[in-house]
């Protein structure tokens, strides 16, 4: 934190805990497949503002961290976010000067990119998950992608976290 | 590159072997006090709603409770009688009979897993001795096994896992079968019955003990439909468990007290593969 290049860590690590615990909050049956990836979007919102200090290694140890909280299979949100990273931080330029509707859609192609690999993945292991609602959580994620994206530059303004 | 590596070696560890293990328990520990933030609000408002209940209610629930009391021990007196009487028959045919499994109380956390498994996170783990395989029940039947023992908290798997299956017996007439998570938190399938299989709707199905994971004569499920459709060499039952595994708060770990399971390895029937 001394680097005055680097500062406000600890909100991203905040941010996460949050997106963590949100992601094993008890929802109701019927909302419960909506989920949104809450790690998935706030790992995008942090790649893209903060390039040079969130990105693969980042994506991969929160994935590995979702992995055992929601007791997955090991490596599999690890590997599906760092690629989301990757990808990511590949549009980062691009995203970043989009109008929050055309960002909230790249959101919505990544979110939807993360979830075939999820689905590939589980495939493999033989218990790939059926049903259309699989797909609902890319969509409800595009959805607060808006809410999501203000907020975080709220807190990274305040805190000035670069 | 280094990452996707690293995650596919990691996921080949886990799902062919047990041998990611350490990493999993480790991991485990680190996200326990998440599941522990989330499950505390929950916890708070029982306890509150615990302290609100008026005298009333307290006096009316004892009695109910009473009443149940009464019930269960005018049964239990004709159930000890049983067992006694078991015992002698099977000393007759010189087998052995367990009669008595020990339990430990554990409580649900209020946290929700992977939506597409069916898996509960449970607030007992290795400190109090609690094991992987080791059988989980309700006050009604059998919910599941345990999946995998962290220290502080350890993950349960539902029998209506689609990736988990448990031998069972009609209670009837004794045809045994394999009944299968279906992934539908209300509904089983007994595999592998042939056609002309004496099972009927309504049967109860009660583990069968056979693969000495879980104890023998639990209740499971209970038959709800079978289908016999001549041009196929199997029936196809369905089965509602017997547990309420979307409802039960506390739940039963087994032990049994004197294991004389010398018996196949575990995996060969009543295991979760997974």
């Amino acid at each position: 934190m001394t680097d005055p290049q680097r500062q406000g860590g600890w909100v991203i690590l905040a941010s996460w805990l949050l997106a963590y615990v949100l992601t094993v909050l008890p929802l109701p049956t019927l909302l419960e497949k909506a989920r949104p990836e809450w790690v998935a979007l706030i790992l995008i919102y942090w790649c893209m503002a903060v390039p040079q200090r969130v990105g693969v290694g980042v994506g991969w140890l929160v994935g590995l961290g979702q992995d055992a909280l929601q007791n997955s299979l090991l490596g599999q949100h690890a590997l599906a976010y760092a690629v989301l990273a990757y990808l990511t931080l590949k549009l980062h330029q691009r995203i970043r000067i989009f109008p929050l509707w055309q960002q909230a859609l790249t959101v919505m192609v990544l979110l939807l990119f993360t979830r075939l690999l999820l689905l590939l993945i589980s495939g493999f292991t033989g218990q790939a998950p059926s049903g259309w609602q699989y797909w609902l959580a890319a969509f409800t994620g595009t959805l607060l992608w808006p809410a999501v994206f203000m907020f975080l530059r709220q807190c990274r303004q305040i805190f000035n976290v670069r | 590159m280094l990452f996707a590596a690293v995650s596919v070696v990691l996921m080949i560890l886990d799902h062919r072997q047990q041998l990611a293990e350490p990493i999993q328990d480790a991991l485990a520990l680190a996200v326990y006090p998440i599941h522990a933030a989330v499950n505390l609000p929950f916890e708070f408002g029982e306890v509150v709603a615990e302290q609100a209940t008026t005298r009333r209610a307290l006096i009316e629930e004892n009695a109910r409770l009473k009443a149940q009391q009464a019930i269960l021990e005018a049964r239990l007196q004709r159930l000890d009688y049983l067992e006694r009487e078991i015992i002698d028959l099977r000393a007759l045919l010189q087998s052995s009979y367990q009669v008595t499994d020990s339990v430990l109380i554990a409580e649900l956390m209020r946290v929700d897993l992977n939506p597409y498994s069916h898996l509960l996170q449970i607030n007992k783990g290795t400190t109090s001795a609690v094991f992987v395989g080791q059988p989980v029940l309700d006050a009604k039947g059998i919910m599941g096994q345990i999946d995998e023992a962290g220290p502080l908290s350890s993950v349960v798997r539902l029998i209506t896992d689609p990736s988990h299956a448990i031998p069972v017996q009609v209670n009837r007439n004794g045809i045994r079968g394999i009944a299968v998570g279906t992934g539908d938190l209300r509904s089983l399938e007994l595999t592998n019955v042939p056609n002309n299989a004496d099972i009927q709707e309504g049967d109860l199905l009660v583990s069968s003990g056979l693969g000495g994971r879980f104890p023998p004569g639990y209740p499971v499920g209970r038959v709800v439909s079978v289908d016999v459709d001549p041009g196929k060499p199997f029936a196809r039952i369905k089965a509602v468990p017997a547990a309420e595994l979307d409802r039960s708060r506390r739940v039963l770990l087994v032990r049994a007290t004197n294991r004389q399971t010398e018996a196949a390895p575990p995996a060969a029937a009543g295991a979760a593969a997974r």
